[in-house]
């Protein structure tokens, strides 16, 4: 007994070397957009041959490397680095990059890829690599027709995309929206649709009626939108894909925005009626239509929260109008907006976490988003004239149409669509054929 | 006897009163405390790693090109004996550019070079408040040198050097080499939990030897992308900046380390 308690008092007073482990916090780290190295798709000389026939196009391979080295950029989240550095040839690096080459050009993301004719067919397999780690990350493989080739291209910056950000992307996307022509005082507005590149443009109408807010049904290529039938707001639905067109229903007054529910079954809108304007929605299928506010000041821009649960409006309830939260049953109203100025078009994102806006204050219009609960407004961007914010499918940016003044001539004017991601630094103009308004943007169309 | 016992008190007695009255305190006046001065205590890479606007970048650089120039201008150690009386004075050109660069600058450091530069004597006149942060470099620097030259470390002095994990500047330099090398995935969400813990085994240069994310089993289970695509950039990160700045002594303290990467500050904005 003695020699134990010996023994343990000598381990008591014989210092053990021990270490403990250091801990560091890294909290911080830097906002630069991630180097990545776009290498041209490699292609043989008999399928470069066949798409050239069919595709007009040189080395198909490397136009699809450009579609996705151009949608990275303008993500503003990645930096595709100039191919003249490049030290690996395509077909080699597709096998197996040498890292320590593309290493040696800061590259911390590889994409390599390989494009094929099979049986009449465009097969594009590609491979994204971590540079740093020397290992795969992605490789995929799609065939389709050799026409579909641009969209080849977004969806493997989508996937591409979503691999290293761990969001989905929003580049196998179409935006719709009302094209503009002709002087300010005698617009013609047609319906039209696009990539979300700008590529592909389209008109749906020939521009006899006028046309407003379009907006894309969120689980479909269906889209909802507004149009004056004998001077008679009228709400109608097209299919995008074949072309089919309905109209849901007349609307008496002031008929404001239509836009579908998160599931696409029902669609939400204000309209006057009695000389009140209040939200009302519409079932689609049994065409109900059911009352959701009930208050004599102007409720109008609802918009569903991704959940369904909650929309968000504007209204002039508190004598200017302001953003208001409330149930899906029209309960539990709450004012959210407490800032200077004049808020309209609230839009909730397809995350959930954001509601974005227009605002007006001190003669300048200014795009943003603050939280569901009112907290945390940020402007994005500020100008002459800027409204209709549309979220992209992953809630990351915004697209919008600002207008410039008119000079003392009355020439001058025109209508851009704008996007501007949640930093507030990435800010591009969509280029469009025409002058252009209200865009929405759609759902992925490859999910 | 009642003689020797009066003797002797007294001289007892004489000898309390001389030696209560030699007594330090009693003699000299109380010392006039200088007024309190506050000290911020900040980390360093609030200063260094702020992030400039464009214009300020610019000007930034402007400065830093005429402190090159005058770094280069300046005379070494030895030298400075010249600002004195006996001495040459240095050409006017460059007193003026000297005093032009000194209004300019803010950074610390260079306080502490013009401390350098006077003698101790006036050292002792220039005192200010304001560069205490120069003076406490200068103490730390004076430290180390000294204990560098007593070689004889004792046994408790050793344990309590190696039992205590990095110094402020130790990490600081650690955490501004990371925070330069990790990309941030910006499509992360701020609302969640992710928090990446990575251990690394070093080697002497920095260089890591071995890296293991302690929450492995995380990276694979369904619903957890965002976690697998922070951890990988903080792999990515740790990667891109070896080899790590790591001290040059107390090997057996940092040879491994914990590396605990939060996005969420910066993802909130």
């Amino acid at each position: 007994m003695k020699i134990l308690i010996k023994i343990i008092i000598l381990l008591i007073i014989i210092p053990s070397k021990s270490f403990s482990l250091i801990e560091v916090d890294i909290t911080r780290g830097n906002l630069d957009p991630l180097p990545i190295a776009v290498s041209p798709l490699s292609i043989d000389e008999n399928s470069r041959q066949n798409f050239e026939k069919i595709l007009k196009k040189r080395n198909i391979g490397e136009e699809i490397s450009k579609i996705i080295e151009v949608n990275l950029k303008t993500s503003g989240l990645f930096n595709p680095l100039n191919k003249d550095a490049f030290l690996q040839a395509p077909d080699i690096a597709n096998l197996k990059p040498r890292f320590e080459d593309w290493n040696l050009i800061k590259a911390q993301a590889l994409i390599t890829g390989k494009v094929s004719y099979l049986d009449e067919k465009l097969r594009v397999e590609f491979r994204l690599w971590d540079v740093l780690a020397g290992k795969e990350m992605v490789a995929l493989a799609f065939t389709t027709v050799p026409t579909n080739w641009r969209r080849v291209g977004h969806i493997i910056t989508d996937k591409v995309y979503q691999r290293l950000t761990g969001e989905k992307g929003y580049f196998d996307t179409r935006i719709i929206y009302v094209a503009e022509e002709g002087p300010k005082t005698k617009r013609i507005k047609k319906l039209a649709i696009m990539d979300q590149d700008g590529a592909n443009n389209k008109f749906l109408t020939l521009g006899n009626e006028l046309v407003l807010t379009p907006r894309f049904n969120p689980t479909s290529q269906m889209v909802t939108y507004l149009s004056y039938f004998r001077n008679l707001p009228r709400v109608y639905l097209l299919d995008i894909e074949t072309g089919m067109q309905e109209v849901v229903g007349d609307f008496p007054g002031m008929t404001f925005a239509p836009r579908f529910s998160p599931n696409g079954k029902k669609i939400i809108m204000s309209f006057a009626k009695d000389g009140n304007s209040e939200i009302y929605t519409m079932d689609l299928e049994n065409r109900i239509v059911e009352k959701i506010t009930n208050h004599p000041s102007i409720d109008t821009s609802p918009s569903f929260s991704p959940d369904g649960k909650f929309i968000c409006f504007n209204s002039d309830r508190s004598g200017y109008q302001q953003i208001y939260v409330m149930k899906s049953d029209g309960s539990n109203v709450k004012r959210i907006s407490f800032g200077k100025g004049l808020y309209g078009t609230p839009v909730w994102s397809p995350r959930g976490d954001l509601i974005a806006f227009t605002k007006l204050h001190k003669g300048k219009f200014y795009i943003g988003v603050m939280r569901t609960d009112g907290s945390g407004e940020r402007l994005l961007t500020e100008n002459f004239y800027q409204e209709a914010p549309s979220w992209s499918p992953n809630g990351r940016v915004l697209i919008f149409y600002r207008e410039t003044k008119t000079d003392d001539k009355g020439e001058g004017f025109s209508a851009k669509l704008w996007s501007i991601d949640l930093t507030g630094y990435n800010e591009r103009m969509v280029k469009t054929p025409t002058d252009a308004s209200d865009p929405s943007w759609s759902s992925l169309l490859s999910n | 006897m009642n003689k020797s016992v009066i003797i002797s008190s007294v001289l007892h007695a004489v000898f309390i009163f001389l030696t209560a009255m030699s007594l330090p305190f009693l003699s000299k006046k109380p010392i006039d405390l200088p007024p309190i001065v506050s000290i911020e205590l900040i980390q360093i890479t609030d200063k260094t790693n702020i992030p400039f606007a464009p214009k300020a970048k610019k000007i930034i650089e402007e400065v830093k090109k005429k402190e090159d120039k005058l770094v280069s201008e300046q005379a070494p150690p030895k030298k400075i004996k010249k600002i004195k009386p006996d001495s040459v004075p240095m050409p006017d050109d460059l007193v003026k550019n000297e005093k032009e660069v000194k209004e300019d600058k803010q950074n610390p450091e260079v306080i502490d070079n013009e401390v350098k530069q006077v003698s101790e004597f006036e050292k002792d006149e220039l005192f200010d408040p304001n560069n205490i942060a120069a003076l406490i470099d200068k103490s730390k620097e004076e430290t180390a040198e000294t204990t560098k030259k007593n070689d004889k470390v004792t046994q408790d002095q050793k344990r309590n050097v190696e039992n205590v994990g990095l110094s402020l500047s130790e990490e600081d330099a650690l955490k501004a080499q990371i925070f330069g090398c990790w990309s941030i995935p910006l499509g992360l969400p701020y609302n969640e939990n992710l928090l990446v813990r990575i251990k690394l085994q070093l080697k002497r240069d920095g260089t890591v030897a071995k890296s293991e994310i302690i929450d492995h089993a995380r990276m694979n289970k369904p619903g957890q992308g965002f976690y697998k695509v922070l951890a990988e950039s903080a792999l990515r990160a740790v990667k891109l900046c070896q080899p790590l700045r790591v001290p040059t002594t107390g090997y057996e303290r940092w040879k491994e380390l914990q590396l605990n990467f939060d996005a969420r500050e910066m993802l909130e904005g």
